[in-house]
Order: C-alpha cells, then structure tokens, then sequence
C-alpha cells in the first residue's frame, strides 16, 4: 500500500488529527526551546566581564533609544578580517549582561564591539557633536543635542532592579547606590569624587572622569561616552587567549 | 465507508478524485509532485546527517562536538596561521631587527610600511585622517612638528603607551588653564596671547608686555625661547603649525582654558610587531627625525629673535643661557602635581535630585573649583 495515500486516515479522524499535530509541533517547539534554557553552557567562563556602572548603563540606553543598532553592529565575527581590522572575536560572555543585546545586523557604520579605550573621550564628544569634523567621509547625524540633555538618572536604580530579575547579577548595595554611583563616575577623582566605593562594587577597572568636558553637569553625552568606552574592554584578554591556545593546539 | 467510496475518476483530467463534491465541484486527488517528495526526504536525511557531523544537539555541560570536530574558532585560527606562515618568511626577521636594521633593509621596509599603512588606516586614520594629516586637536603626522620626539623610538613609546592614557608609563603632561583656574587676568592673557602670536610669527620682541608674562608662567615649559618642549610634550611655538588653532582668539582659549589631549595606549591593543610597523610607517610619512639632538635643529630657526631678547634682559630674564637644560625639577612640578585640584566632596544627593522625580539634568549645584 502507498504510505502517501494513507493521509485519508489522518484527514477523517479529527482527534487523530489533533494528536499529531500536537506531536509535531511539540518536537520542533522543544527542540528550539531547549536549547535557550541551557544558555549557560554556550557562555564561556571568562575573568573579567561586570555588569554595566549605572553611568555606562544610562549609556547603553541612550544607544538603544537613539537606534545606534540600526547602523553599528557590536559583534565581531570569527573570520580573519573581522578580527584583523576589529580585534578578538566577540565571546557570547561579553554581551550576557545585556538585555536586549546590541548584536545588531547591519553595518553602515563600523562594529563598535571593541571601541572602548580605542579613541579618547574628545573624539568621541567632537564625533558625536560633528561626525564630519574628525571623519570628513562620515554619514551618521549629528547627536549634538546629548551634550545639552542631562542624563536620567534618577530612575537608574528602578533599571538596575530590573536587570536582576533578567539575571545581571545586581547586588542590593549597587542598586541602592546607583544615582550616587553614575554622578561619582561622571566626576570622578579629578573633579574631586570619592571613586572608592564605585571602585569597590564594580571593580578597580572602572573609568571615572568627567566624559564630555563639561564638569559642572552630568549630560547624556558623559552617559553614551562613558558606555562607548567600555564596549569591549572588560574581559581579560589573557584567559581569553588561554582558551584560544588551546583550541589551536587541539586542532593541531 | 471510509475506505470503501467508488472510485471515482475524472473524466476530463483522467485524475482520480476524492470523492468529496461541493455544488458539482470536485476535488482531483493528485499525489505530491515526486521532485517535492524527494527534495523533502532528503533534506531530513541531510539534517540527520547534520545534527552528527557538525556541532548540533545540546547535552548536559555543553553541545556535541560532531563527529568533523568542525568550530569557527579553529577555522579562524587556521586561516589565521595560513597568514602567519606567509608573514613568518619576514616577521622572524621584522622581530629581531632593530629599527636601523629594518630601515637599512629594503624587503623588511616594505614589509613594515605595507603593515604600517594598513593599520593606521584601521587605527589611527579617524583621529589623525587618512593621509595623517591630522587635524584640530589631532596633529599632522606628516610635517616636521612633533610633540613627543619624532624619532622612531619617541614615536613607538606614543604608540604603546598613549598620551595621558592612564597607564603608568603614558606620556602625561598638563598645561594650566591660567585663566579659569584664575593664574592670569584677562589683561595678562591677552599680552601673552600676542607675544605667542609674534613669536610664531619670529616677531617677538623682549620689549613687550607679555615677554614677561610668558617667561614666568610659560617658559618653564615651552622654553626661554618659546620653542617647546618634548619631554612635557609642549609645542614649539615659534612655528606656524597650531594644534588647537592660531587664530588670536583660539590661542586665547587655549591660554584660559588649556587643551590636554589624549592619545590611546596602542600597546593594549595591538600587538608588538603592528606597533613597530607603526612606528615605522608614521616615522616615513614625512616628518622623522634621525637620531641627532632635536634641540639643536629647534634652535636655529629662531636665532634672530633670541638674540634680540638675551641682549634685553627683564627683571626675570638672565635664565636664557640655560638652553640645554630642560628645567626637569621645574618642569616636574608643573606636569604633575600642582595643577591638580583638591578633591571637593561629593554633593549631598538630596541637594542633587531634591524631587526625585522629573529632574531630567543631575547638576552639581556649584562648580568644583576645577573649572
């Protein structure tokens, strides 16, 4: 008998019909599901990544509402130019803390995975002031308007709260200091803050200082620049290349 | 009766029918066209075929590996070593020679120029433009002028450890901002604003009054004589070349304000050979120096005007004869520590954001005496 014609069956018995839908939907579904509840096992155990200062998070929204996505990417992909031109590969680990991650699809500008620490605060304010005063070939708009917005930061610990329950491991003491934490960052200890419990909740690493050369205000533009800075600079780079030494030697 | 309906055939297509009529249409029961059928099964032997050989099922402490051992890392690496092994006939030689040797080996200058060129336009370009030709705030790599030293070594130290990039061995330096730090009054500024201008001009006269201005409150970097100073990274001022512009109202920012740019740490970054590659690409756009005391080369081209001011000494003057020595405990003392505020306490948070509601800017109430 023809296995083709045997759908007649299936058609004629609705509760037949019904179970089997059910089966195949459910293979695919657990199949596709499965895997995002064992996310972990795909992030590499990395030294280094922290969750985002309340500043560089003010930042990272700033990104998200302007739409800086739409243009800039933020992953490096494993291929030789990438890498060439860009840096190391980005790791799964490095954007964990981010929700909605910043991966992006496009890239009319370039990836900005790794910018942080590759420009200095004056050309990021000068580029986002003017695009074309240090890249005369640039499209992007301008952001001027950021350096005169005073950054949100009132509600960052209500945002901070929220990323924990996504699983960014937020303690109550960085929630409870995040205003204080994102104005001490945007002063820092050149424009007289104490940065040590700042430095003490997120790290000796941690950029403070004023961002966008205006000292007397914590604007939009210190947020974004303070976020841009540290894209890609808080894993460290020598376990990375531990890990990667011992791909190579497995694959040699 | 399921099974058992007449079968009934279509007499137009000759096609079998299902049986089932709606107002006198009928529906051909044609099978699934064999390519699509085919094309269907073999995808899922495909996929089956998939799931074994390359990374697919995810299982407790990871995924399985596939039985190709296939991994975008290891074909990165590999393409990467395919590189390397082409690089490696000069890189080991690259390695090991010194900047002379490289410069003296016209394969090994190639190689580093080539490798030069295509980084500074990765790296370096969005700052110092395509062509180094810099621009405000960012110098010109081509000319002459150099902040930090122009010679190979002086520009491979920029490199590695950046200007005030805030490592401990970056180049750090600080001019005053005499006048929002309250050094100078207007008047004062407005003087020496103008001897600079002369002096770039090789006008500059000991006769005006910002003469004296300038050798108590400049010279200790710039030099008696206004040209600069390289171990403090400050510009020669007796030349035309200005970095953060020339005109008298842009110097006089410059003056009140101060300008104290940074240049990444390189070293962090990128590796050792793409930093000598580097130093050697920007020493050959035009403007390095061989390894003669730049001092010298600085001095001639103002010889004139600083005849002119020995001869005509001022209350302060008598410093002149001095030329070689850098003032280095002076010097000291005005990079470092005493341009440096006192730390103000942090603003209390409820001065800060008294509402706690629609208070969008975070300013701090008053503003610390830095500014």
């Amino acid at each position: 008998m023809n296995p083709l014609k045997k759908h007649e069956f299936l058609e004629k018995h609705s509760i037949v019909l019904l179970i089997a839908i059910i089966v195949t939907v459910l293979i695919g579904g657990i199949i596709e599901i499965i895997p995002l509840f064992r996310q972990e096992t795909v992030i590499e155990s990395v030294e280094g990544m922290r969750p985002y200062t309340p500043l560089e998070l003010a930042g990272y929204n700033i990104y998200v509402r302007e739409g800086c996505y739409n243009c800039h990417s933020q992953q490096i992909r494993p291929l030789r130019d990438e890498v060439e031109r860009y840096g190391h590969y980005s790791l799964a680990a490095e954007s964990m803390y981010d929700h909605p991650f910043q991966w992006g699809s496009k890239r009319t500008g370039p990836d900005l995975a790794r910018v942080g620490a590759k420009y200095s605060d004056e050309w990021h304010v000068a580029h986002l002031i003017r695009p074309r005063s240090v890249v005369p070939e640039s499209i992007m708009p301008s952001y001027s308007f950021l350096r005169k917005n005073g950054a949100k930061l009132y509600d960052l610990d209500k945002h901070l709260k929220t990323l924990r329950l996504m699983g960014v491991p937020y303690t109550d003491e960085m929630i409870a200091n995040a205003e204080k934490d994102a104005l001490v960052q945007a002063t820092g200890e050149a424009g007289g803050a104490d940065i040590a419990g700042l430095q003490e909740r997120y790290g000796e690493r941690v950029n403070a200082r004023d961002f966008d050369g205006q000292p007397e205000m914590v604007s939009e533009m210190d947020a974004l620049v303070a976020y841009l800075q540290v894209l890609g600079t808080m894993v460290d780079f020598d376990t990375i290349k531990g890990i990667q030494l011992s791909k190579e030697e497995v694959a040699q | 009766m399921t099974n058992e309906h007449k079968k009934d055939v279509d007499h137009i297509s000759g096609v079998e029918t299902t049986g089932h009529e709606w107002d006198g249409l009928k529906e051909l029961n044609n099978p699934l066209p064999r390519w699509w059928v085919w094309v269907w099964l073999v995808s899922i032997i495909w996929s089956i075929w998939y799931f074994v050989v390359y990374p697919a099922w995810p299982v407790p402490g990871g995924a399985t590996e596939g039985t190709s051992g296939y991994s975008q890392y290891k074909e990165l690496s590999e393409s990467q070593n395919e590189i390397h092994q082409r690089q490696a006939v000069y890189l080991g030689k690259f390695e090991q020679a010194s900047f002379k040797e490289v410069l003296d080996d016209p394969e090994l200058y190639a190689f580093a120029v080539a490798g030069g060129r295509a980084a500074f336009k990765d790296n370096c370009a969005m700052c110092h433009g395509t062509g180094a030709e810099g621009g405000f705030g960012y110098p010109n790599l081509n000319d002459d002028d150099w902040l930090w030293g122009g010679k190979i070594d002086d520009i491979h130290t920029t490199l590695q450890y950046g200007i005030r990039a805030g490592n401990d061995d970056t180049r750090v330096s600080q001019m005053p901002a005499f006048g929002k730090d309250g050094l100078l009054n207007k008047e004062e500024i407005n003087e020496v604003v103008e001897y600079v201008l002369a002096l770039s001009k090789g006008e500059a006269q000991a006769s005006m009054p910002g003469y004296t201005v300038f050798q108590e409150n400049c010279a200790a970097c710039h030099g008696e004589k206004g040209t600069g100073g390289r171990e403090v990274g400050a510009p020669n001022l007796t030349d035309s070349i200005w970095l953060y512009g020339g005109t008298k109202e842009a110097v006089y920012e410059t003056v009140y304000n101060a300008h104290a740019g940074v240049m990444p740490a390189w070293g962090e970054r990128l590796d050792k050979n793409t930093i000598r590659q580097l130093a050697i690409y920007v020493h050959e756009l035009g403007g390095g120096e061989e390894d003669t005391p730049v001092a010298e080369v600085a001095v001639e081209d103002v010889v004139p005007v600083l005849n002119v001011i020995e001869v005509e000494e001022t209350p302060e003057g008598g410093v002149i004869e001095d030329v070689e020595q850098p003032l280095p405990v002076e010097t000291d003392r005005v990079i470092v520590e005493e341009e440096i505020e006192t730390p103000q306490p942090l603003i209390p948070e409820d001065i800060l954001n008294p509402a706690g509601d629609e208070t969008p800017a975070a300013h701090l109430p008053e503003a610390p005496a830095a500014e």
